[in-house]
Order: structure tokens, then C-alpha cells, then sequence
């Protein structure tokens, strides 16, 4: 398939959305100016003051003395380049590759696009009229090249399905091209007025002469060198787009949508034999804004029914407004999925089982991925350390679980002190208190040292004891440091 | 045909219209514990239900723990997955190992809200891979346990409640109620030391069952049923031994 591009030139783009910000503005002469060196020097114009002979450049005093009533406002050039960007997102309805093109140009790759609106004809067309009943001055050209397209949509006829490349090119003037001021100005003083003019010279005289940008560009405009546009949302290879008839308004409506998007990714996914491990929901709005609900599993998956349900949750927070009419779904984080196991036999298949890996993801939902947590043993001595959070269901344990020394089943956060009476160095007290309670030893075991870990803090070793009172109650207590007269006493767990 | 015999039929029809499906073989659960198993319809452990556990003080609840910990050491065996869900958890995952678990095929949930944490629950129990989902949940009305059991009739999956200090009893839809209680623990022939950990396991409710007290210990990786000592010496002096 022929690549085919549409360029589509803003010509009052900073003018056009400033009236949009003030409509009552729509019919008066407006200049935007800013301050350059201590003069007010005008950035732009709309159509009513440059018809009477307002330009980029003049100073805002002079354009005051030609117009009476001119109304007169500061330039925000970050806003005009956010609002090419916006414009280049809205614009992905039309097609998936967009660039921006500044400082008032967007390009888009239509290859393969425009036959979905019945040829280029009424595809340009409808682009046109959307852009213009939402306040744009713009015109727009498709051609073979970015190049050529850029060419016609400023220097051509105002909208323009170029056909013949090559010779359409010919009438245009140099400026056409996209080429330095200096080169420009080189050109016109030798008298060369069209591109027809000096296209077929020899590339070396010209290469003398202008230098290599010429060469390039006139390259780049007939199609004898590839122009890469660098597209505002890089194009993700799993996604689904479903353009609808007439804008949907009902979360029903939304659900059904997204039904089919994921019926069509998970077979692709299913045949591919991948599953996603992530995916986004982005909705079009019929008044230009986007909304996106994202999604995230444990294990790759391409189960439609439990997809829907992790995006089931979330189909409240789009709002619909005036209603979408674009939804597209995608898939940036893609894994090979092992086939799902069929069901053989009762009995549970531990971590690999999908319903436990579904389930999990709906928990990860509605709580967050920080609410689940499993561990593995750690390599340390300290109680707080000898664990650690295991990053995924399928990681394994690198070493093994040590069961050869008495671990509480409650651990405290933090040790807490408590009031001892220890009569006799290395053996465990005879009494303690704690939260007011007084506790009577009646069997203990112990000293159990475990040394703090010096390369990590410093700080005095622990000596614990498992100690049991009169009533029963098992407790996990230590002694911070050797035995002395101001040494401290901590509870620090609870056996069973 | 004698009465008994009539009565022991009909009771056998009524308990799956209950709840209670007898289990299928290889999934009969022994707790080896007869003399409390005795206590249970059909004299099994019930599996697929949801049982619930009353503790006020914190050693209660440490006790409980470490029982339903022994419970799910023999639920889980070598392959199954425990859901641990809570809001404040304090279980220490090392020591599930002394209770014949793996601490890494138990997946905690920390939920912040008692809210969040029983829809964890209800959808933990309704996913037929696990063998078992363990709730902290302080306080459940019977609407939300009734919730539970159907998940579990459907799910075959074993719940645990966890209650610590609950506001307010009142009736639940889970088969059992327990209460565990730590006793002193006890060497055979008197030796010094702390013991293996011991309980006073009170069955205070169990449908079709008989309620009961035993006192049971966690021995040598299984329980087992003990004696109590009503004359122990409340005064005995202190007794401590030094090891490692």
C-alpha cells in the first residue's frame, strides 16, 4: 500500500484559540504581541487584521495607528504549543500516527485510514469540517509525501487530494519546501520562482550553490528519500479501536464496548499464544476529551470474562458526558502465557492455580497492589529481618525456612518495654510487668543471643528469652544488651 | 427398624440440606483428634465452612492462632494456599513453620477498612483453588455470614473468622464457635523448661454437634490430646534451665 500523508495547517492557530477563550471577541481585529528588547513586537494575527495589512513582526504601536479599536493581548507561546498537542491527540480518532509540527502544523500518516470514511475525498472533508465548526482556520493537503503534503496545505489550493506527486510540486514556490531564509533568499534573487524552475538541475550545481539542505528537502518532497514522523503516542501493537455510530452515553453501553475490544485482543492474544499483563481503556469524547481506566494482572492473561471483571469496577469513573465515540483498548505490557490448565482432577495446583492468580487480581483492584504481600526467608539473624516481601507468586525461596529455633506466633511491631526483675546474670526474670499486668514466671527458656548485624546498624545484641507465667501465657521476651544494672527489658512477641 | 436407627437416617438427610456434604474420599481431613472429631457431625472435621474464633486478651489470641495454625498445617498439606486477610496484622510468617506450614504459600491481605476486609474474605472464599482463608474481622452481622457459608458451600473452601474482642456476639451462620484459652504446658516427666504450647479448646457451638472442652497440645508436629493437670501448683517455684 502507497504511504499517503495529510498535512494540516493552523493559520491563526494562537488567534483562534484565544477567541475560542473569549467568543466575544469572534469579529473583532486581534493582535497578540510580546515584549522583544523593550519593543512590543506582534506574534500574531487573525484573519481581520491581516487584511488590513497587520503581519508577524510589526510593532503593536504601528498596527494601533493603521486600526482603530484593535484589540490588543500578551502571547502565551507555551500554550499554543500545548494546544498543538492537545489537538495531535484529538486527532487519533482519524489515525494512530500523528506528529506535531510546529509551530502551527500537525502531520498524519493516513496510510490504510481513509478509506474507513469512504475515500480521501470525505475523509479530508470531514477533518475539515470538524476543525472548522470547533473554530479553526485551517487548511489541509494529502499527498505521497510529508513534504508535498506540508507544500499544498500552505501553498496549494486551500484543501487538496494531491494525486500526481511529482507534477503538482512543479507550480509551487520555493518557499514550499520548508527551506532556510537564507537558501530562500539566494533562490529569489536568481530569479527562480517555481520549484519546476530548478527540480531538474543537476544535483551537483545545486548542491554548490545551496547547499545540502536543498538537496534534502526537495528529496524529501518527491518522495526520494523517507521523512519518519515522530508520532505524538507511539503506536502500541496490541490495541483495538471500536469507532462508534453514534456517541455512547450509558455505562451499559460503555461495558458492551469494551466487551468487544477484549473479545478481539484476547484472540489475538490466545492465537499468539500471549496474555497481557497490563492494559489501558481510553475513551474519546465527543468535546475532545480523553479518559483512560487502566488495569493490571499478576500472571499474563487472555481470559475475556476475567479481564472484564478487573475493568468492571472502574466503568463508574468515565464520564460519558455529552458521549464517546471512540474506545480503544491496549495492551503495552504483553508475556507469553503459559495455556491455561484444564481441570483434570479435584485438587488445587498451589500457586500456579488461575483462579488464585484472577482472584488476586480483583483484590489488586479495589485495594491496591501494596495490600498483598507474601514472604520469603531472609539471610538475617534479626526476627524484624528474617523475612522479605516476595516480588511475584511464582518467586521461590533461596534458602530454606528455619524451624530449629521457637519464633512467636505474634511478633510486635516494635519491641515494647517492659519491668523485670532479673535476680541472676543470663537467666531469665523471675517476674515482669507489662501494660500494668504483673506476670509471675513459672518456666522459661533461653538465653537465645542474636546478635545485631553490624554491617547494617549499630547497637547492642539481643538475649531472648521464651518464658511462660503462672497462667500459662507464653511470652517471647529479651534483655538488650549485657546484663547490668540499667540494662533494658523488651516484650517483643507472643507464643501460642 | 429400631427409633435410633430411624433417627440416625433421618439425621444423615438433613445435614447436606444443612450445609454439611459429606466429603468426598481423599478429602477427609483428620485433625488427629478423635476425641474432639467425635464432637462433629459425622465425626470429621468440618471443611468447607466457615468457623469462627472468640478471643478478648491478647494471649487468647495468640493461642487461637497458633490452633488454627495447627488446622491449617493439616488443611494445606504439601500443596494448598492460605489467604491470610486482617487490618492489623500481627502474625509472624516464620513461625507458621513450626505448625507444618510453608509461610511462603500463605498470602497475607492487609486491607485498611473492616468493609474492605470482608469483601476480601467473600472473594477469597469463592475461589475453589485455595484450602483455606484465614479473616481477622472484629465484628460480621448474619447477613454477611450467611454471604460467607454460601460462598463455601459452593467454593469448598475452609474459613476461618478470627475474632478478637467483638463489640457484639450475636448469631452468625458459621457451623462452629470456638474459644482457645492458653494452659500452663506440661513435661511428661517433669522436666524443666517451657513445653510444647497447650490449649484449652472450647467448642461452644456447633451445629448438629456436640459442644465440649479438651485440652490439646501442639506436639512434635501434630496435635495432640492432653490431660490437665488440676493439680498443678499454683505456687511452684521458679524453675529455669539454660540452653544454646
Amino acid at each position: 500500500m502507497a504511504a499517503r500523508f495529510l498535512s494540516i495547517w493552523f493559520r491563526h492557530l494562537r488567534t483562534d484559540s484565544y477567541v475560542l477563550r473569549n467568543p466575544e471577541l469572534r469579529d473583532i481585529p486581534i493582535i497578540l504581541t510580546v515584549l522583544d528588547h523593550g519593543r512590543v513586537v506582534i506574534t500574531a494575527a487573525n484573519a481581520k487584521a491581516e487584511q488590513q495589512g497587520i503581519y508577524p513582526g510589526m510593532g503593536a504601536a504601528d498596527a494601533r495607528a493603521i486600526i482603530h479599536g484593535l484589540h490588543v493581548a500578551d502571547d502565551e507561546p507555551a500554550r499554543a504549543e500545548k494546544l498543538l498537542h492537545e489537538l495531535a491527540l484529538w486527532c487519533i480518532r482519524y489515525s494512530p500516527c500523528i506528529a506535531v509540527d510546529p509551530p502551527d502544523g500537525l502531520h498524519l500518516d493516513i496510510s490504510g485510514c481513509a478509506h474507513l470514511w469512504g475515500g480521501e475525498t470525505p475523509y479530508l472533508k470531514t477533518i475539515m469540517t470538524r476543525m472548522r465548526s470547533a473554530g479553526y482556520d485551517v487548511r489541509a493537503a494529502i499527498a505521497d509525501t510529508v513534504g508535498a503534503a506540508w507544500a499544498h496545505a500552505r501553498y496549494g489550493p486551500p484543501t487538496a487530494v494531491i494525486e500526481d506527486n511529482a507534477e503538482a510540486l512543479l507550480s509551487l514556490s520555493p518557499a514550499a519546501l520548508r527551506l532556510e531564509p537564507s537558501t530562500l533568499d539566494k533562490l529569489h534573487k536568481l530569479g527562480l520562482t517555481s520549484i519546476g524552475q530548478f527540480a531538474r538541475m543537476p544535483r551537483q550545481a545545486l548542491r554548490r550553490r545551496f547547499g545540502e539542505g536543498l538537496l534534502k528537502r526537495l528529496d524529501q518532497a518527491f518522495g526520494r528519500e523517507r521523512e519518519t514522523l515522530q508520532p505524538v503516542e507511539r503506536p502500541v501493537p496490541y490495541q483495538e479501536r471500536l469507532p462508534c455510530l453514534e456517541p455512547i452515553v450509558t455505562a451499559t453501553g460503555i461495558g458492551i464496548a469494551l466487551e468487544r475490544l477484549l473479545e478481539a485482543l484476547c484472540s489475538r492474544l490466545r492465537t499468539e499464544g500471549k496474555g497481557l499483563r497490563t492494559a489501558h481503556l481510553t475513551t474519546f469524547r465527543v468535546d475532545g476529551r480523553t479518559q483512560t481506566i487502566g488495569i493490571g494482572t499478576t500472571r499474563a492473561s487472555h481470559h475475556t470474562a476475567h479481564l472484564y471483571r478487573l475493568f468492571e469496577d472502574h466503568i463508574a469513573r468515565i464520564e460519558p458526558a455529552l458521549g464517546i465515540e471512540l474506545f480503544v483498548l491496549e495492551a503495552p505490557t504483553v508475556e507469553d502465557a503459559a495455556p491455561l490448565q484444564e481441570k483434570m482432577w479435584e485438587g488445587s495446583f498451589g500457586l500456579l492455580d488461575t483462579g488464585l492468580a484472577e482472584m488476586l487480581d480483583r483484590i489488586t483492584g479495589k485495594l491496591g497492589t501494596q495490600s498483598i504481600k507474601r514472604y520469603l526467608p531472609d539471610e538475617h539473624h534479626w526476627p524484624e529481618r528474617s523475612i522479605k516481601q516476595a516480588g511475584s507468586l511464582q518467586e521461590k525461596a533461596t534458602t530454606a525456612w528455619r524451624d530449629d529455633r521457637p519464633r512467636p506466633v505474634h511478633l510486635l511491631p516494635r519491641p515494647e518495654p517492659v519491668e523485670v526483675t532479673a535476680p541472676i546474670p543470663d537467666y531469665p526474670p523471675m517476674n515482669f510487668r507489662y501494660k500494668g499486668a504483673l506476670h509471675r514466671v513459672k518456666r522459661a527458656d533461653g538465653p537465645e543471643r542474636i546478635e545485631r548485624e553490624w554491617w547494617i546498624e549499630e547497637g547492642e545484641h539481643r538475649d531472648y528469652f521464651t518464658v511462660e507465667d503462672t497462667e500459662g501465657k507464653r511470652y517471647w521476651l529479651f534483655r538488650s544488651g549485657h546484663y547490668d544494672k540499667n540494662a533494658a527489658w523488651y516484650i517483643h512477641g507472643f507464643f501460642a | 427398624m429400631a427409633t435410633s436407627d430411624i433417627i440416625r437416617q433421618l439425621q444423615r438427610d438433613i445435614l447436606p440440606l444443612q450445609g454439611f456434604k459429606p466429603p468426598s474420599r481423599g478429602e477427609r481431613v483428620d485433625i488427629g483428634l478423635p476425641a474432639l472429631e467425635a464432637a462433629f457431625p459425622q465425626a470429621v472435621f468440618p471443611t468447607g465452612a466457615v468457623h469462627e474464633f472468640i478471643s478478648s486478651t491478647r494471649e487468647d489470641m495468640a493461642a487461637a492462632h497458633g490452633f488454627v495454625a495447627g488446622l491449617l498445617g493439616h488443611l494445606m498439606r504439601t500443596e494448598g494456599i492460605c489467604i491470610w486477610v486482617s487490618t492489623a496484622r500481627t502474625v509472624f510468617p516464620p513461625a507458621l513453620t513450626n505448625f507444618g506450614i510453608s509461610p511462603d504459600r500463605v498470602i497475607f491481605i492487609d486491607c485498611s477498612s473492616e468493609h474492605d476486609l470482608l469483601w476480601a474474605v467473600e472473594e477469597a472464599l469463592t475461589c475453589e483453588g485455595l484450602a483455606s482463608v484465614v479473616g481477622e474481622v472484629r465484628d460480621i452481622d448474619f447477613t454477611t455470614s450467611r454471604r460467607l457459608q454460601l460462598a463455601v458451600e459452593k467454593s469448598r473452601v475452609t474459613g476461618f473468622l478470627l475474632r478478637h474482642q467483638p463489640r457484639r456476639l450475636g448469631t452468625v451462620a458459621c457451623v462452629t464457635r470456638w474459644r482457645i484459652a492458653p494452659l500452663a504446658s506440661q513435661w511428661e516427666d517433669d522436666m524443666p523448661g517451657v513445653g510444647f504450647p497447650r490449649w484449652q479448646v472450647e467448642l461452644l457451638k456447633i451445629r448438629n454437634g456436640k459442644p465440649g472442652t479438651w485440652v490439646v497440645e501442639w506436639a512434635e508436629g501434630r496435635f495432640r490430646e492432653a490431660q490437665r493437670h488440676e493439680a498443678q501448683n499454683e505456687r511452684e517455684p521458679l524453675r529455669i534451665v539454660q540452653t544454646g
